[in-house]
């Protein structure tokens, strides 16, 4: 069993998934909080998607796809702020209109190319297992500044999310911390990126603040929670991973809704058992 | 025109850094000329109104009248075409540290895992970026809970309140930035009565302390109950006067725009007046 627990951590690119796992779940959950909270999962989902066109344009110039990515997510996340401030179209259908878009334009751009190959791919499906140095040093620089970020500024996301229209008039600027949200979500995505690909990063971004809102009735409380369930489950998700040789951005995803499950059907007060056993007995 | 000159003087002799006791004594709000277009329709034109310091007034009138862009004008949520807002001689944008919002309970994110009384809180220091709540924030939040009555709730989380609980939370939020202008939004909409009677005593006392107090209602009895003066809006000032002056069932007609033959709209009316 120790050695079950052990033999990952000898090896080098083993280290390095375990901080990269860690410092995405933690840094998915402190702005995911957020996302979960005001409703806007949606807007994780159109993020995620456009940055892969920014992947695609970073692969056609040979640029740092993290980069390119990063900058295309950013701009898609604006655009939808700006025109969703419009209120004749509701926010989700903008989000819709852009989340399309930008993932046909990526593969557009894909399709220029003579084949996918190994650096595509891995930010499609993750590449945590083949992760060097530097990436471990960006991951842990990026998202300390997030984690950090959302600290000073939670008074004002938490006002915004309460009630824009106080917040407003009370002289909030709601448009630019909106937009500093979004942007904040971008950079968290595309830290994840690395650990569990553009296609399952939503899971990190959602899953275990939904799964610890289910039992918990504080921000604070929540956020903890869930930055547990997050750690945990991404560690356990790498071991499975390592030990039955099965994808390890999957297996992280796989782990954390498991616990979502658990919790919708065993949460305290809210979980499906808790109310059935409270409708049966008199 | 005189009068913005005088407030703008009386702003000048106490500056932004006065205690809210003192800005609240000389909060006066002047809506002059104020017209609106939204969307390319005329929603608001030469609208007047002037709520002085103790003073309550209704805004009456029906849907779509203009009530709450009228709200929104005075919050400097929106931008009139012509005419002028003055919150103590000051346009809203710089008179915010006086103004409290009371908005209708449904915009209000209820299902935020925040207590009561961090709600209240957060009402009153979200503007302010860094640092931590001082000792004054969490006296003056404990007043606004004491005063709504739900010191017994303060650690409850806001999910977990009734209609009329949530309505007092707002009305606390708003009282915990002890403003001198005091605009609520149909506070009587969809509250038992308990917080009724509670928040016309309320109103009362912050009148009295010398809040300057606007709220819209479609509730003409306690309109009448908490009132000083009623303005009756539709697109325009129809008519603004204590309620015992407006006993003219033709002047609620042209507000609310139906023929005089509708005796039950005139009975309610006679009753409100």
């Amino acid at each position: 069993m120790i050695e079950w627990l052990v033999e990952p951590w000898q090896l080098p690119f083993m280290q390095r998934a375990f901080v990269v796992a860690l410092v995405s779940a933690v840094v998915c959950v402190v702005v995911g909080a957020f996302v979960v909270l005001r409703g806007m999962a949606f807007i994780g989902d159109a993020v995620a998607h456009a940055v892969f066109p920014g992947v695609a344009i970073g692969f056609v110039l040979h640029a740092n796809l993290a980069l390119t990515g990063a900058a295309a997510g950013i701009v898609t996340a604006v655009a939808i702020a700006l025109i969703s401030q419009t209120r004749r179209l509701n926010e989700d259908t903008v989000i819709g209109v852009f989340w399309a878009g930008s993932f046909g334009l990526g593969i557009v751009i894909v399709s220029t190319q003579d084949a996918y190959t190994g650096d595509l791919t891995s930010f499609l499906f993750g590449q945590i297992l083949a992760l060097g140095d530097g990436d471990v040093i960006a991951v842990a620089v990026v998202g300390a500044v997030l984690v950090g970020l959302t600290f000073l500024l939670r008074r004002q996301l938490i006002a915004v999310s309460l009630d824009r229209e106080t917040a407003k008039a009370s002289g909030l600027p709601v448009l630019l911390l909106d937009m500093v949200l979004y942007a904040m979500v971008t950079a968290a995505i595309v830290v994840a990126l690395q650990a569990v690909g553009n296609v399952l990063v939503l899971a990190l971004l959602v899953t275990p603040a939904a799964t610890a809102r289910m039992a918990t009735e504080r921000l604070g409380t929540m956020t903890i929670a869930a930055c547990v369930l997050a750690a945990s489950g991404s560690v356990a998700g790498l071991y499975v991973s390592y030990h039955y040789n099965l994808a390890a951005g999957g297996m992280i995803v796989l782990v954390l809704t498991g616990m979502f499950l658990l919790a919708w059907l065993a949460a305290p007060k809210h979980g499906l058992l808790w109310k059935r056993r409270a409708t049966s007995s008199p | 025109m005189r009068a913005d000159r005088d407030d703008s003087a009386l702003a000048d002799a106490a500056p932004d850094e006065a205690a809210p006791e003192r800005s609240a004594a000389q909060c006066r709000l002047e809506v002059a000329g104020v017209a609106v277009t939204l969307g390319g329709n005329q929603v608001l034109h030469d609208v007047d109104l002037a709520v002085a310091p103790g003073e309550t007034v209704g805004l009456i009138g029906p849907n779509g009248a203009g009530k709450t862009t009228l709200l929104r004008a005075v919050l400097g949520l929106l931008a009139p075409d012509t005419g002028t807002v003055r919150i103590a001689g000051n346009p809203p944008r710089g008179a915010r540290k006086h103004l409290g919002y009371v908005p209708q309970k449904h915009e209000f994110a209820w299902d935020f895992p925040i207590t009561v009384a961090a709600a209240i809180l957060n009402a009153r220091i979200a503007t302010r970026w860094g640092g931590t709540a001082r000792r004054a924030d969490r006296e003056a939040v404990a007043r606004a809970v004491e005063r709504v009555g739900l010191t017994d709730l303060a650690g409850r989380p806001i999910g977990a309140l009734s209609g009329g609980q949530r309505q007092r939370v707002l009305v606390a939020r708003a009282l915990a930035r002890e403003p001198g202008l005091l605009l609520l939004d149909e506070p009587f909409t969809g509250v038992d009565v308990p917080t009724q009677e509670l928040l016309v005593g309320l109103l009362g006392q912050l009148a009295e302390e010398g809040t300057a107090i606007l709220m819209t209602t479609h509730d003409l009895t306690q309109a009448r109950a908490v009132c000083t003066r009623l303005c009756l809006l539709n697109r325009t000032v129809v008519a603004d006067g204590p309620p015992s002056e407006l006993d003219d069932p033709a002047l609620w007609l042209r507000a609310f725009g139906v023929a005089e033959s509708e005796l039950l709209l005139t009975g309610t009316a006679r009753e409100a007046t």
